[in-house]
């Protein structure tokens, strides 16, 4: 996106510390922030439906198949209750077409705006060791002023979000459509590619906890960044220093 | 005073994209309604955004499935030996009395839109060729097993009593209560069978005998268990109170091809 450049640079440098600078017009597109607050709808409510479609059966296992009397890989300690997955499963599918659609949207006008290679690609100074040794002390070290101060994507946020977007999203719906017979109908492939159709369950249900992982960290991340100014430019694209400089001007 | 000018016919310009694109979209999806109205790809469970769902599913399953393809068949090898059973049989006197007779005098009757209804019986089944698959059999809770089935082509039987061109759907009536309803594009696929034997064993009681209905390519709640008889329907709203099966008063989906 051009916007950049017709954005006005912050005039007081005193009041706007001057390392801010690169971020005024820098904010976030509009395909970034519809899609991504449609797409933390879809996400809650994923998330929401799967207990009830869990807890009718909250035994793992790997291979084609598994029931009560063999043996699991792993039970959640969560309460049995059947009879209730039917309504959960709407909601489940209804959130996953719209979060397709949202995914699809948000891929497809990410690569028409280079998104993804000018920012989320990490660079070969992202990628040396020292940057990301760096990164990794300023994230352990939980500093604010170092993440509040940032205004491009770090190593670690573009390996993660490259990850969750190209890799753990695509295997989540695919080992979704595993569980499908009438998908697996079509590309028996598929399932194999996943060990099975209990594989297959347990490989989604390893997602979804790992994306949930993800997400509790992002949240995390943000309320060290900021919480308001960050939810602020999610909502509205534009930065603080953005704003003060125009509310100043 | 420029800049602030260019940021704002560019917020304009992105909001008449934003529009347009918003437009586009419920544009498409308006179409893509009719369409799937127009085809049939809509399924008989479909109302309010709740459903909107399992209409996208059915719709784009159907289309994925145009050529008919087959569920995945494996080896004697990889028969399960854990089945389990879900639900309790029926309890009705009518239903005990058959099984205590070895459901001699049970007979499965087809009837509406076809041109010979029949009732058949058990040994009238035996007699006529035999089906048979190793498949899986997922319930919805999301545990599964594999077994082999063995019984009577369901495309066999519609044509020996001669489907009319009316005819969408087929619906069956259970023992147990429950009734439910599959369309023609799964009452004419190969796999779907009325089931008389599970590994080599004629049906149990609480697998459904003395005849389920096995739908490969759907969630094990659409093989309905203890089927009493049979209907050719073109409409779903003349049955079950205008349910079009028992799990859909329940919450679950009409297709669970999932």
């Amino acid at each position: 996106m051009a916007e950049s450049s017709d954005r006005p640079s912050p005039s007081l440098s005193g009041a706007v510390p001057d390392e801010e600078e690169p971020y005024a017009g820098h904010g976030h597109s509009l395909t970034v922030r519809i899609t991504h607050w449609v797409f933390t709808i879809a996400f809650f409510f994923l998330v929401f439906s799967s207990f009830p479609i869990l807890i009718a059966h909250p035994r793992f296992y790997w291979g084609e198949t598994g029931a009560m009397g063999t043996h699991p890989l792993f039970v959640l300690p969560l309460p049995l209750r059947v009879g209730r997955s039917g309504w959960g499963r709407s909601i489940h599918f209804l959130a996953a077409w719209l979060s397709l659609f949202t995914g699809v949207l948000y891929v497809g006008l990410g690569m028409l705006a280079r998104h993804f290679r000018t920012r989320l690609l990490p660079t070969r100074e992202d990628l040396s060791w020292t940057n990301i040794r760096h990164v990794v002390s300023e994230h352990a070290r939980l500093s604010r002023a170092s993440l509040a101060g940032q205004f491009r994507y770090n190593v670690l946020q573009r390996l993660a979000y490259l990850a969750v977007v190209f890799v753990f999203f695509p295997l989540i719906l695919l080992s979704g459509l595993a569980m499908s017979p009438a998908v697996t109908s079509v590309a028996p492939w598929l399932v194999v590619l996943f060990g099975g159709h209990q594989s297959a369950r347990t490989i989604h249900f390893l997602i979804a906890a790992l994306l949930v992982a993800f997400l509790a960290t992002h949240l995390a991340m943000i309320a060290v960044a900021g919480f308001m100014p960050r939810t602020r430019a999610m909502i509205t694209g534009r930065s603080r220093a953005a704003r003060r400089t125009e509310t100043l001007v | 005073m420029s800049a602030p000018l260019a940021s704002s016919k560019l917020d304009r310009r992105k909001l008449i994209l934003a529009g347009a694109t918003a437009l586009t979209g419920a544009a498409g999806i308006g179409v893509a309604a009719t369409l799937a109205k127009r085809y049939g790809l809509t399924p008989p469970d479909h109302q309010g955004i709740y459903n909107i769902g399992e209409t996208l599913t059915y719709a784009s399953q159907r289309i994925l499935m145009a050529r008919h393809p087959l569920a995945r068949e494996f080896s004697a090898r990889e028969i399960s030996r854990v089945s389990p059973v879900k639900g309790k049989p029926p309890e009705t006197e009518t239903y005990h009395r058959l099984a205590d007779a070895s459901f001699k005098g049970w007979t499965l009757g087809i009837s509406g839109l076809v041109a010979r209804p029949a009732a058949f019986s058990l040994d009238d089944l035996k007699r006529f060729p035999v089906s048979s698959q190793i498949t899986l059999h997922a319930c919805e809770e999301g545990w599964s097993y594999i077994a082999q089935w063995q019984g009577v082509s369901l495309p066999y039987l519609l044509n020996r009593v001669g489907v009319t061109n009316k005819a969408r759907y087929v619906v069956f009536y259970c023992y147990d209560g429950w009734w439910g309803s599959i369309d023609m594009d799964d009452a004419w696929h190969p796999q779907t069978m009325m089931a008389l034997a599970m590994n080599g064993q004629d049906l149990s009681i609480g697998h459904g005998a003395p005849v389920r209905l096995r739908v490969a390519r759907q969630m094990g709640y659409k093989s309905y268990k203890y089927i009493a008889r049979m209907e050719l329907v073109d409409d779903l709203k003349k049955i079950g109170g205008g349910l079009p099966d028992f799990s859909v008063g329940r919450k679950y989906a009409w297709y669970a091809g999932i």
